[in-house]
C-alpha cells in the first residue's frame, strides 16, 4: 500500500517526460494569425529547375523562410495579383526580406521554361524564384501539399488556362511547414506571421 | 446595274452607321489601367465604369490597336481553386457602378501589336450591348503594381 503511491508518481513522471520529449521534436509554438499547419504538413522537399536553369531541391532553401505558391505565367489576373501582393509583403519586411524567398512553382511547365520564369519572377521581386521542371515532379510537389491544378480545354487560338489552388504555404528556415495563407487573408497577418518566423525562427 | 447601285448604297449606309457608332453618353470610365507582364504574356486590364443613366448598360468587350485580342474574363475562387472564365457581358446598373478589378472581372489582352512599356497609354474602345462605344485610355503599369497609381 505504501509503495503504490510512489509507483503511481513514477509512472506519472515517466509519462510527463515522454510528453515533454515528444514536444521537443515539434517546432516551437508561435502565435500565428493565419492557419497554423505546424506538424500537419510535410517539410519542404522537391526536385525542380530554378529560373536560371539550375537543378534545385528543397534543401537548397534551408536557412530561408519560404513562401511557396503555385501558378503560371499566362495567368493575367490572379497570379500576378498574388505575386504583386507578395512583393508588397517583402517590401514591408525590410531587410528581413533577404532571409525570405518566394518560390513560384509553375503548374504549366510546357510554356513556362526557365527563361520565361526568370523574366516573370524578376518583374515582381528580386527575392522571387521561379521553379519549373518535369510535370511529374511538379505534380509530386503539388500533391505533397494537397494542392491541385487542372489544364482547361484549349481556346480558339490554342491558348489555354490552368485552374489551380490559390493557397500559399509558408515554411520556416528549417524547411518545416508552418502557415497556410490564402489570397483573401490580410497582408498584415502574413507580414505578422513572417516576422514571427524571421525573428524567432532560426537565428543565423 | 441597278442591284449594284443598291448594293453600294446599302454598303455606304452600313459603313456610315459603323463609323458613327454612338458614344456611350451615360458611362464614365475611371481608374483605367493594365498590368504589363514580361515578353508576350497576356495582360489584365481594369476599369471602373459609372452609369449616370436610367437604364442598365452592359459592357460586351473592347478592342484596341495595341492588342489583337481583347477578351472579357472573370476570375473566381471556389473551394480554394482559382479559375478564369470568359464572360459575355458585365452589367453597369442604372445610376450604379461596375468595377473591373484584380481577382474579378478584367479584360485579357493578348498578342500585342507593338511593345508596350510602363507609363504608356493604351487606347481601348469599350463596346456596350446597345451598340455604343467609349474610347478610354488605359495606363500601362509594371507587373508588381497594385492599382492604377496616381
Amino acid at each position: 500500500m505504501k509503495l503504490r503511491l510512489p509507483n503511481c508518481l513514477v509512472l506519472l513522471l515517466l509519462l510527463l517526460t515522454v510528453v515533454t520529449l515528444a514536444g521537443c521534436h515539434r517546432e516551437e509554438k508561435l502565435p500565428f494569425r493565419l492557419t497554423d499547419v505546424s506538424g500537419h504538413m510535410p517539410e519542404l522537399d522537391f526536385k525542380l529547375t530554378d529560373d536560371h536553369g539550375k537543378p534545385v531541391t528543397g534543401a537548397d532553401y534551408r536557412g530561408k523562410v519560404v513562401v511557396l505558391y503555385f501558378g503560371y505565367t499566362h495567368c493575367p489576373d490572379v497570379c500576378p495579383l498574388t505575386m504583386a501582393q507578395l512583393h508588397v509583403v517583402m517590401q514591408r519586411l525590410g531587410p528581413l526580406a533577404d532571409k525570405t524567398r518566394i518560390l513560384f512553382v509553375s503548374v504549366d511547365p510546357t510554356r513556362d521554361t526557365p527563361p520565361v520564369m526568370h523574366a516573370y519572377v524578376n518583374a515582381f521581386d528580386p527575392r522571387a524564384v521561379g521553379l519549373t521542371g518535369d510535370p511529374r515532379d511538379i505534380e509530386a510537389l503539388s500533391k505533397r501539399y494537397r494542392s491541385a491544378y487542372t489544364r482547361e480545354p484549349d481556346g480558339k487560338d490554342g491558348n489555354y488556362e490552368v485552374s489551380h489552388s490559390s493557397a500559399m504555404y509558408v515554411f520556416d528556415s528549417k524547411g518545416a511547414a508552418r502557415v497556410l495563407a490564402t489570397p483573401a487573408d490580410s497582408q498584415d497577418d502574413l507580414v505578422h506571421d513572417l516576422h514571427l518566423l524571421l525573428d524567432n525562427g532560426n537565428p543565423p | 446595274m441597278k442591284t449594284q447601285a443598291l448594293l453600294f448604297l446599302v454598303t455606304g449606309l452600313l459603313l456610315t452607321g459603323a463609323t458613327h457608332a454612338t458614344e456611350a453618353e451615360h458611362i464614365r470610365a475611371s481608374h483605367a489601367w493594365l498590368r504589363l507582364l514580361p515578353g508576350d504574356l497576356p495582360a489584365g486590364a481594369y476599369v471602373t465604369l459609372k452609369n449616370s443613366g436610367d437604364q442598365p448598360v452592359a459592357l460586351k468587350g473592347a478592342s484596341s490597336d495595341a492588342y489583337a485580342d481583347v477578351m472579357l474574363h472573370q476570375s473566381s475562387s471556389d473551394g480554394g481553386m482559382s479559375r478564369m472564365a470568359m464572360v459575355d457581358s458585365v452589367t453597369v446598373p442604372a445610376h450604379g457602378t461596375a468595377t473591373l478589378a484584380p481577382a474579378g472581372y478584367h479584360l485579357m489582352l493578348t498578342k500585342s501589336t507593338h511593345p508596350v512599356k510602363p507609363g504608356d497609354t493604351v487606347r481601348m474602345n469599350l463596346k456596350f450591348a446597345d451598340g455604343s462605344t467609349l474610347a478610354t485610355d488605359f495606363v500601362a503599369r509594371p507587373a508588381n503594381a497594385m492599382d492604377a497609381g496616381s
